[in-house]
């Protein structure tokens, strides 16, 4: 019994820190978004941003996409070819990709490179005093450091999910009809007639959700990491952790509203 | 004038600042001395508010700041510059970005006016040629001579001092300490300088505050400080270890 009493107290505390944490970021949010449409804004940090969240990004989003969609064609020629509707191959990855695993895996492979990034050179500003030069200096870290990160993620994001969803598709026709033979006609012709407009549309504004996720979160924990190296190494951890949960929770409940 | 009046800050149990009441003289040097970990650069983030008091008030020219909004605060930090303890340089930008970020920031000149203000700052602290350089090209007392230079680009009334001279070889704490004297004659500033070498408190300071438990236990021109009676301050000018001090 006091196991069990332990054990769930364990999880309501984990859940209240979560929620808690949740909470402080959402603040965050707030301030960015008041500083967001303060002028002046620096363009060119935010296109250093933009750069190096989206097109440093790109080859590892191709990679990602493109064996994304083979295994997928793989799988599902494999069980479709029970029901003999081997057809439907073409547009199970191509719906696969736009509504989800382009958009998620994206996330998270952004996450992986550049979340934990900004959680990393935020940090290191942290506590090589960086941030405190910012504020004495009059000028708001926030509107300087985050503001640009939040917008190339929210921006950048999506772009890098347009390409994945068509690295699948691509990688999907080149498993389906040059290694298992299906009608290429077919296999295009399923996936026009499946996959709408709105597929494609819903899936880059969760990307959208996913940027502001990671990049938020990414943010917030090196603006807030403490102690030197340690704190550093924490906080970016922790950052590709707490966004990553993120992104495949709020996922569901985005899927939930959209589709 | 700065005035601070009865400071109160504890981090979670352990109390840091504990009813510190002091007065800080425009135009000249009031050196903080005390020991490490004594709460000293938590003192000098309270005068340029990045940290909020417990309790207590402190005046910059007779505006209590621990009242003002965020935008308010800011239009009192254009008075002052700080020299970080590691220069807290911004390593993403090169020296000459560094020294022309409060300018770009603050003020409207073009960018050959800004250029040349760089130039003549690091000029000023006895470097030339550097503006290319990134940071982590830079020696320890480098990148503090730079770290002062892009602290005094505006012309601040104020400049605040955290460790100038730690990690410095002697020959290069005495070039520091130059600096800070010529500095501070020539723009006729308010320095507060955060140190524990010895030599360079009574070489730079006009006056030397103590910070000891929380409070400002004595507070002097140079002279008054070497010949003070308290044993506390006699045991931390001589780094004995006997006597009130208790090592940790």
């Amino acid at each position: 019994m006091n196991a069990i009493s332990a054990a769930l107290d364990g999880l309501g505390k984990a859940v209240l820190s979560y929620v808690e944490e949740m909470g402080r970021i959402l603040l965050m949010f707030l301030s960015v978004g008041a500083w967001m449409f303060r002028p002046p804004l620096k363009a060119r940090n935010i296109f250093k941003q933009m750069e190096f969240v989206g097109v440093k990004s790109i080859f590892v989003v191709v990679l990602t996409g493109t064996f994304t969609g083979m295994v997928m064609a793989l799988q599902g020629y494999h069980g479709f070819r029970m029901f003999g509707a081997e057809a439907l191959v073409g547009s199970t990855v191509a719906l696969g990709m736009t509504r989800e695993l382009g958009p998620v895996l994206t996330a998270l492979m952004v996450t992986a490179r550049a979340g934990s990034a900004m959680a990393a050179e935020l940090g290191t500003m942290r506590v090589t005093e960086q941030i405190d030069a910012l504020s004495v200096m009059a000028a708001n870290p926030i509107k300087h450091l985050i503001v640009p990160r939040v917008l190339a993620g929210v921006f950048m994001v999506p772009l890098l999910t347009v390409v994945s969803d068509f690295c699948g598709i691509v990688g999907g026709y080149f498993v389906g009809v040059h290694l298992l033979d299906i009608n290429s006609g077919i296999f295009i012709k399923n996936i026009t007639k499946l996959v709408d407009l709105g597929d494609i549309y819903n899936g880059l504004v969760k990307a959208a959700c996913f940027g502001l996720i990671l990049s938020l979160i990414g943010c917030y924990k090196g603006f807030n990491a403490r102690g030197g190296a340690e704190g550093v190494g924490r906080a970016t951890t922790e950052a590709v952790v707490l966004a990553a949960i993120t992104i495949l929770i709020s996922d569901y409940f985005l899927t939930a509203i959209m589709f | 004038m700065i005035r601070l009046e009865e400071v109160h800050k504890a981090f979670g149990r352990q109390t840091v600042l504990d009813g510190v009441d002091l007065e800080i003289e425009s135009g000249k040097t009031t050196v903080i001395i005390g020991r490490s970990g004594g709460g000293k650069s938590v003192l000098l983030k309270h005068i340029i508010g990045l940290m909020k008091p417990d309790r207590g008030r402190i005046f910059i020219d007779d505006v209590d700041i621990t009242r003002l909004n965020d935008r308010d605060l800011n239009e009192i930090r254009k008075k002052f510059g700080m020299l970080f303890q590691e220069a807290a340089l911004f390593d993403s930008m090169t020296v000459g970005e560094n020294v022309a970020f409060p300018l770009r920031e603050h003020t409207p000149y073009p960018e050959d006016e800004i250029r040349r203000i760089v130039s003549e700052r690091l000029q000023a602290v006895g470097l030339t040629g550097v503006e290319a350089k990134m940071p982590a090209e830079l020696s320890g007392g480098m990148r503090k001579r730079v770290g002062l230079a892009r602290a005094v680009a505006l012309n601040p009334e104020i400049v605040l001092f955290d460790e100038p001279t730690t990690g410095l070889d002697p020959v290069m704490t005495e070039a520091i300490n130059r600096l800070i004297i010529d500095t501070q004659q020539r723009f006729q500033l308010t320095c507060v300088v955060i140190s524990h070498d010895i030599q360079s408190i009574f070489e730079i300071g006009h006056r030397i505050a103590m910070l000891y438990e929380g409070k400002i236990i004595a507070h002097g021109s140079p002279d008054e400080i070497r010949t003070s009676a308290n044993p506390v301050i006699g045991q931390f000018l001589s780094g004995s270890i006997e006597g009130p001090i208790k090592i940790v």
